[in-house]
């Protein structure tokens, strides 16, 4: 059968200490199992209904994945995590999302704070035009960091830690946007990284990208993993099937399965899932 | 809508090269027994030969299987029912050569001037010949009653082998210079027990195919003495 790496929870990372921003409290624990529970989420565009009653746990580092058919709720689900979905007009969420022991939806949440904890890779890479070292700098230096010496030991760390830094160390001044489509989506994670976030939602990542593009950034995903909870929405079965310790298969706007990847795709609980992941409906 | 023609395809094709796989052993068996029965060389030696065209059976199933992993990558069911039939064909040829190790007995015992017992072996014959029967028709037909079934009917053949080397050892008691003959009938007796096991194993792979999970029906005797 499949030989899936299997990973076991990692020990939390040092428990990091409550900072104060304003009259603001912005801790997030992560020294929990748990990096993320969704309880009992609806939500609404005006009157259309896009998730339905969602609840799943997914599991600190490791991979989750959320597949199905487009409009099933996938990306919709992946935006609420960090509140992308604020900036749609007559969007309305309802229920529970616990990040960091904090449910994000209550009105003291600082989004700039969850935004840091939870990153964000999308479809199509999104490099600012700047300079590579700029576009690792841009959310640093936001919170506050003007030391040269402490922003070159961030973009270091980022590009080593997204594999990156052989290839680029030598044009860290040159335009981000000269670089191919592949390293641009490379480049756009080692910038999630730069602030060390403890999640990073990924959008399709790897859809604008050919195979061996593919490879490396799935390469980088399982590398993050004893570092960052990923969860990524993707098209391609093979890569949920690769890479993902956990898939949720989406239907509709109901999860209709999630479990152990290896289980999912050997043997589904749900028989619309299995119709789905067998290609037997579309 | 229904997609995935080709895989649809395959897959049928893939139930058919086992069936005939199935029919080939089935026919292996019952020439075996016949020619036991019968004293009749000629089919023993037939059988013998035709033991490589289930091998070739097998090699062709295997390809078109390792191809359908490579060109369809199939998931879940589809990869179960694929999955299962490449570890079913090898106990499928396995059945296959030992027919013709029990027509080598066959060859080996001879003409005879006396009329042996047979009756223990050759129910156990019709009951393993069944079970191989009914485990491919439990894979066709994804029939897990059935499947499950066959595993039950292993601890039948199992009693059926205790009963006919009981009667070979009366037969040495009663004529030692029969010895030699009953030794190869053991042999032949115990090939079909462990024909029996090969189909349990085919059982097992096929409520794998329909379940998702691969679980022993025949511990092996050391396991046995674990518990």
């Amino acid at each position: 059968m499949f030989n899936f790496k299997k990973k076991e929870a990692q020990p939390s990372r040092e428990k990091k200490q409550p900072k104060e921003k304003g009259n603001k409290l912005e801790i997030f624990d992560f020294s929990g199992d748990t990096a993320i529970s969704v309880r009992d989420v609806d939500l609404y565009y005006g009157n259309f209904q896009a998730l339905k009653k969602i609840s799943l746990e997914i599991p600190k580092h490791q991979i989750t994945a959320m597949i199905g058919p487009s409009g099933c709720g996938k990306s919709t689900l992946l935006k609420t995590l960090n509140r992308m979905n604020d900036l749609v007009e007559g969007c309305r969420v309802e229920g529970k999302i616990i990040i960091g022991g904090r449910d994000i939806y209550a009105k003291d949440t600082d989004l700039s704070a969850l935004r840091k904890n939870v990153g964000m890779v999308f479809q199509k890479p999104n490099p600012f035009p700047m300079s590579v070292y700029d576009n690792i700098c841009y959310a640093p230096r936001t919170f506050g960091i003007r030391a040269k010496s402490a922003l070159d030991e961030i973009v270091e760390r980022s590009l080593k830690q997204a594999a990156m830094w052989d290839e680029l160390k030598d044009r860290l001044n040159k335009s981000a946007l000269g670089l191919s489509g592949g390293q641009q989506q490379r480049l756009c994670i080692a910038r999630a990284l730069a602030v060390q976030p403890e999640i990073i939602l990924m959008d399709e990542p790897t859809s604008a990208l050919d195979p061996i593009s593919t490879g490396k950034i799935e390469e980088l995903c399982l590398s993050l993993r004893d570092k960052v909870t990923i969860v990524i929405v993707t098209h391609n079965m093979q890569q949920a099937a690769r890479i993902a310790d956990k898939t949720a298969f989406f239907l509709l706007g109901e999860m209709v399965e999630y479990g152990d990847t290896e289980q999912v795709f050997s043997a589904p609980k749900d028989k619309r899932c299995e119709d789905y992941i067998t290609g037997r409906f579309g | 809508m229904m997609m995935r023609t080709r895989l649809n395809e395959e897959l049928i094709k893939l139930h058919n090269m086992l069936e005939n796989m199935g029919d080939m052993i089935e026919q292996a068996l019952e020439g075996s027994v016949a020619a036991l029965a019968n004293e009749d060389m000629d089919k023993a030696r037939e059988i013998i030969r035709n033991d490589r065209l289930i091998n070739r059976q097998e090699k062709d199933i295997e390809s078109l299987c390792f191809k359908m992993i490579l060109m369809e990558q199939p998931v879940a069911y589809d990869l179960r029912n694929v999955s299962a039939a490449i570890k079913m064909i090898t106990d499928m040829e396995r059945i296959g050569d030992q027919a013709a190790d029990i027509c080598d007995l066959i060859l080996h015992i001879g003409k005879t001037s006396v009329a042996l017992d047979y009756g223990h072996i050759s129910r156990m014959a019709e009951v393993t010949i069944q079970m191989v029967k009914k485990s491919i028709e439990a894979f066709i037909k994804s029939d897990l009653d059935l499947a499950k079934k066959v595993c039950a009917t292993d601890d039948e053949v199992d009693e059926l082998f205790k009963s006919a080397r009981h009667d070979l050892v009366e037969l040495i008691r009663h004529d030692v210079n029969l010895s030699e003959q009953a030794i190869d009938m053991l042999m032949i007796a115990k090939y079909f027990e462990r024909i029996g096991d090969h189909a349990t194993n085919i059982g097992e792979w096929v409520i794998y195919a329909i379940t998702g999970e691969h679980k022993d029906y025949n511990p092996s005797v050391s396991e046995d003495e674990e518990r």
